[in-house]
């Protein structure tokens, strides 16, 4: 064999390396789709129990407003209604988000187009910082200093939506705020000379121009927010009430799907109904989750199109 | 010069420093109305920094100091009471890249007019039309005017780019080398526009390619390290330039 065909033939010290690094990366990707998979099917087997083995009725348990899974109501059905804990889940993810969103973008132009130097310096390490608070220590001050503002001003408990707003409010203050920088950022510098070259003042640059060019991002950046909104539990439970109450209006106490979970999970026995209903909350949580992330990515897709 | 032509735009003297370096030193040059002026020379030779100091787009960049007058008409645009804004208005710009705003080809036309606080319709619909066919662009794109303008072509995206400017009526369009990412069908294009636009407008053109200056220039200036060699007739400096330098240049022996 000529010397050019056996090394040719020979598989080269860099090929194998190759193949075992493309090993080691496909083994842990297939290690995390198997844990999201049994993420998955372990929440839907123990939710869907409460409507196959409890045959509890879906509809009920979207509409029906009593919460009190160990208690029959006079028809003898268990009450499952989480209509309750739906109104105030989205309640504050909502309500939060439109709070947060226009202090986020106002924060997000300042840092990038306004004051890069001087907003940056000052802004970077706030939102790093904020982010980095540990949700309990949300809640507290939420409990300490939230709640009781709220009842001096509006009257009631002080616990309920509005107070849970204005926590979640602050906690997702950041993240809205570090996606739309990126979004702004990642504008061409380009087109904000383009526009300033056709006679635009910098304020019309900015609303009609970068704000028109960075909207996808920024919204990925809000439903970024929402969905942390929605799956946060501590700070939210903390301030909220965690009365499975419809509210009534924004300062009477509530809960939401998170908080009735964690108070609820350590209580119940495994297989019981009381059990299967707090697992359809959190399947209800998981799919809404899903939603979060399958609309940033139609929002991701059709910003790349444009 | 049998006849002594209107002038535009006068600069004299134009220092700008970017820190403490010189880019451009002492520039004194004029630009007849109604003509095609190219600025010529090596890459950092100044003559786009020059360009930009026309519509005071230098501005945006931290730590420039501009000394020197640059007079629009009678008035000089760097006095303090002159309203940058304005400036703009009458002294447009065409950049490099063929970048429309991610809007609808209509939308990127009309934003000029928009900014200008124009809404009726008909005078949009109708200064669309206008500055689409000026560019010669609107056999193109007629049909789909309310589609995005980055699904043109980039020699389509960079004629929408000049109608943009045509639309907001300036009476001076600076071009920073429009053509220098295009193919050569749409430099064509656009060379034959420009030979029409110069009757309506004064067009000061920044090129790489020496042939661009001498087939659709009027004047020519040779710029080189910060500093104007040589402004003239475009067949004067072509065929006859005073300076060594600028024959050095001209016929490709330079450096």
């Amino acid at each position: 064999m000529d010397p050019i065909k056996e090394s040719l033939l020979k598989t080269s010290k860099a090929a194998k390396k190759e193949k075992k690094g493309k090993l080691i990366s496909e083994f842990c990707i297939a290690l995390i789709i198997i844990a999201v998979v049994a993420i998955f099917y372990f929440v839907a087997s123990k939710g869907l129990a409460t409507f196959f083995t409890n045959k509890i009725n879906l509809w009920d348990f979207l509409t029906k407003t009593d919460w009190n899974p160990g208690v029959k109501d006079s028809h003898g059905h268990p009450e499952v209604g989480a209509l309750p804990m739906i109104v105030g889940s989205f309640g504050v993810t909502f309500l939060s988000a439109i709070v947060a969103t226009p202090f986020a973008i106002g924060t997000a132009i300042f840092m990038t187009e306004i004051s890069p130097k001087r907003g940056y310096r000052i802004m970077q390490p706030v939102t790093e910082l904020l982010v980095g608070i540990p949700s309990v220590v949300y809640g507290f001050i939420g409990l300490s200093v939230v709640v009781p503002f709220i009842r001096r001003t509006f009257g009631g408990s002080g616990f309920g939506i509005l107070s849970g707003t204005f926590v979640l409010f602050v906690m997702i203050l950041p993240t809205v705020t570090s996606m739309s920088v990126d979004a702004l950022k990642a504008v061409p510098r380009h087109y904000r000379e383009a526009s300033l070259a056709l006679g635009a003042t910098r304020w019309q640059t900015i609303y009609r121009v970068v704000l028109r060019a960075a909207t996808p991002g920024i919204l990925t950046g809000i439903v970024f927010g929402m969905a942390r909104a929605f799956g946060e539990a501590l700070a939210v439970q903390m301030v909220i009430g965690n009365a499975a109450l419809l509210p009534k209006n924004l300062i009477s106490p509530a809960s939401t799907l998170t908080s009735v979970l964690t108070s609820g999970i350590g209580n119940t026995v495994m297989g019981s109904l009381q059990n299967n209903a707090l697992w359809s909350l959190a399947l209800l949580l998981l799919l809404m989750s899903l939603f979060f992330n399958l609309v940033v990515r139609w929002i991701g897709k059709r910003g790349a199109v444009k | 010069m049998a006849t002594e032509k209107e002038k535009i735009i006068t600069t004299s003297d134009v220092h700008l420093f970017y820190g403490k370096t010189e880019a451009l030193k002492g520039i004194s040059l004029d630009f007849n109305k109604n003509e095609i002026t190219a600025l010529i020379g090596p890459s950092g030779c100044g003559k786009s920094t020059y360009l930009r100091t026309l519509n005071r787009m230098n501005d945006l960049i931290p730590n420039v100091t501009i000394t020197g007058t640059v007079k629009l008409g009678t008035q000089n645009i760097y006095a303090p009471d002159t309203d940058v804004v304005e400036l703009r208005k009458d002294v447009g710009m065409v950049f490099q890249q063929p970048l429309p705003f991610p809007f609808s080809i209509y939308d990127n036309v009309i934003y000029g007019l928009r900014l200008a606080g124009v809404k009726d319709r008909q005078v949009l619909d109708q200064a669309v039309e206008t500055s689409l066919k000026q560019a010669a662009v609107w056999d193109d794109v007629k049909d789909k005017l309310h589609e995005s303008a980055l699904s043109l072509s980039g020699g389509q995206q960079q004629r929408v780019c000049i109608a943009r400017v045509l639309a907001a009526k300036p009476k001076v369009i600076l071009m920073d080398e429009p053509t220098s990412a295009l193919d050569p069908i749409s430099t064509a294009k656009i060379e034959n526009m420009l030979l029409e636009l110069r009757d309506d407008y004064t067009i000061i053109l920044v090129t790489h390619s020496m042939h661009q200056a001498s087939r659709i220039s009027d004047r020519t200036a040779f710029f080189l390290q910060g500093e104007l060699i040589e402004a003239d007739a475009t067949k004067k400096i072509f065929m006859d330039p005073s300076k060594k330098q600028t024959e050095d240049y001209i016929t490709g022996r330079f450096g």
